[in-house]
């Protein structure tokens, strides 16, 4: 596909054309003293700190709450009580400098979700402009679980930072398409072409070369499941959820009713392993009723059950569950761990 | 296609089992009549009943697939949603999501064996289902041998059409109660020791048991006293779920989800699972 730049000096005026047609959101830096997604036009400008955003984009396939369903809540009307799927929102949004790691979290969510109607609709409205790393930060590690640093699953275009311009590589139709169609991108010069190419061979050089994966999938079970290690690791966790919340590959989801004046919705939003309530049954017996237990049962789901069931590990690597777990549980040791055992 | 939208349905007809009152068996008709003639299911699946304003409950359903035109469902009274729908009333609006789940495989793996049916408890539900399709489809199966227990003959279920069991000659029938009761003449202890006297035989053999987890523990060594293998038996498990179709995490043991890779696993199956349930 034919390849784009554009110069760093007129980014405003990419943003400003790009908004007419999405509604636009880049990372940035928010008033609330952290670095996360925010609304972009040609004034606000994306930010392009090495690192990643506070919290991950899957509030954009995965929004909270996401309205299931809406319906009448008062018996005395028509159609009361039926439930009725929620008129679209036929907003179409694009994320500009969408990680590596965060853009194949969306292909890994896929896969759980194939058959689930809202978020499949999210991610064909969705336009996802990544920005390729040029190095890593001290706690992401995708290298280690199936992606790179110069990856580009997921992604509608990826675009490399050069000194003076963006360089704009088209990966899907879609990114084609718009990049034919804006201005101001013109195309690369010859130099510009190399300083791309250059960028990309020496992120290749550090490239791991371990199929975390498989090795992984290999490992017994039980085997995985009984080992003594489980305490150590969950013994000073607190349940917050912290994890689960900012983690791009963590999924589940809570289901509940709820009725105000009359008007009914069935909402989901996200809900964490973390929780005791989580596995509770009505008759109070809660198979993951320790803490051991719960902890575990993540770090098996998203090293051990998703890639048996799936192929690739459900964890992108991007590191935000080691930066921001206040109690300093590490994925990765559990991951060696795991990988010795 | 949303597999998270139910098939609008209206309560047909409320029954008191217990005397307690607190297991109903609601009869539910879907209202589209397309829905209702494409709606097949298999014994030992369930559906989600879904309460608007209240949210959804997963409820094996009761009734066999050859019971056309309505389907049963044997509600326990626990929490929030439970309690809600035992305080409605006939004409209600109901929605029922599914089948889902894998059913117990009476047109595979049990065709031509003999069938020995364990219950405790309010357990029985599914298997009511599954008993009822073995007896319509009686020359498929072999011998079938039903033990069914209540703590008191008050919390028996069905109690009309285990009577008509009972008179049938081509199917054993035990029913008991885990303690003598005034009136009552039929057998009495837990349903493992009943287990252990009938001594069921595994030749050729395949037992669908369902019950509280305790009655399931005791009732292995009887049976395994006598030769059954853990690939002989099926197990209906339960857990906590929300989306009913493997995606929203709740389910899960170890790595299956009971709502969509089960809640039938031989115990063999769950022998190898962690004891997440």
């Amino acid at each position: 596909m034919k390849p784009f730049v554009v110069e760093k000096a007129q980014l405003g005026d990419l943003i400003d054309a790009l908004s007419k047609e999405y509604e636009v959101f880049g990372p940035a830096q928010t008033d609330k003293g952290y670095y996360d997604w925010q609304r972009l036009d040609g004034d606000r400008l994306p930010e392009f700190n090495n690192g990643v955003t506070k919290s991950s984009i899957k509030t954009f396939f995965f929004p909270q709450p996401e309205v299931l369903f809406e319906f009448k809540a008062r018996a005395n009307e028509p159609d009361a009580f039926r439930l009725k799927e929620p008129q679209c929102d036929s907003a179409t949004t694009l994320l500009f400098g969408v990680r590596p790691c965060d853009a194949r979290s969306v292909t890994l969510n896929s896969m759980p979700y194939a058959n689930d109607p809202y978020f499949q609709k999210r991610v064909s409205d969705t336009v996802i402009i990544g920005l390729l790393c040029s190095e890593g930060c001290s706690t992401c590690f995708c290298k280690w679980i199936g992606g790179s640093p110069t990856g580009k699953e997921g992604m509608d275009v990826a675009a490399i930072e050069l000194d003076d311009v963006f360089f704009l590589e088209p990966i899907s139709e879609k990114g084609q398409q718009i990049l034919e169609n804006v201005a101001p991108v013109r195309s690369p010069l010859e130099k510009e072409h190399e300083a791309a190419e250059h960028f990309l061979e020496k992120a290749k050089a550090q490239e791991g070369t371990q199929d975390t994966a498989s090795t992984l999938r290999s490992k017994e079970l039980m085997h995985l499941y009984e080992a003594g290690f489980w305490k150590q690791v969950s013994e000073p966790c607190i349940n917050c959820g912290t994890c689960t919340f900012l983690c791009p590959t963590c999924y589940c989801f809570d289901i509940q009713d709820e009725t105000l004046r009359g008007k009914g919705r069935r909402i989901r939003y996200w809900d964490s392993c973390m929780f005791p309530l989580f596995t509770q049954h009505a008759s109070g017996h809660n198979p993951r009723g320790d803490k051991l237990k719960r902890v575990r049962n993540r770090f098996m789901h998203k090293l051990k059950y998703f890639p048996d069931r799936f192929g690739p590990v459900s964890c992108v690597g991007c590191g935000r569950c080691v930066r921001d777990c206040p109690v300093n549980i590490d994925i990765r040791q559990v991951l060696r761990t795991m990988l010795e055992l | 296609m949303n597999p998270y939208l139910p098939y609008q349905a209206v309560i047909d007809d409320i029954v008191v089992e217990t005397e307690d009152g607190n297991l109903k068996t609601f009869r539910i008709v879907l209202e589209n009549e397309r829905e209702r003639e494409k709606w097949n299911h298999t014994p030992g699946q369930f559906a989600m009943l879904s309460i608007a304003g209240k949210g959804e409950i997963p409820i094996g359903i009761a009734s066999s697939p050859t019971e056309k035109g309505h389907l049963l469902f044997t509600v326990n009274r626990a929490g929030v949603v439970t309690t809600a729908l035992h305080k409605m009333n006939v004409g209600d609006p109901i929605g029922v999501r599914g089948p889902l789940g894998n059913g117990f495989p009476v047109d595979s793996k049990l065709k031509g064996k003999n069938i020995v049916i364990i219950a405790g408890g309010f357990a029985f539900t599914t298997l009511r289902a599954t008993l009822i399709y073995m007896l319509e489809h009686r020359e498929d199966y072999g011998k079938i041998t039903v033990i069914y227990g209540a703590r008191t003959p008050g919390m028996l279920l069905y109690k009309e059409e285990l009577k008509e069991w009972e008179a049938r000659d081509d199917l054993d029938v035990y029913i008991t109660v885990d303690r003598e009761a005034p009136g009552w003449n039929g057998l009495v202890g837990f349903v493992p020791t009943i287990a252990g006297q009938v001594k069921p035989s595994p030749e050729n053999g395949a037992a669908l048991i369902c019950g509280p987890p305790i009655m399931i523990k005791f009732t292995m060594p009887p049976l395994e006293e006598v030769g059954w293998k853990d690939s002989q038996v099926y197990l209906s498990l339960e857990n906590r779920m929300k989306c009913g179709i493997g995606i929203c995490g709740h389910c899960n043991v170890g790595p299956v989800y009971v709502c969509n890779d089960g809640p039938v696993f031989t115990r063999e199956e769950v022998q190898r699972l962690p004891v997440e349930f």
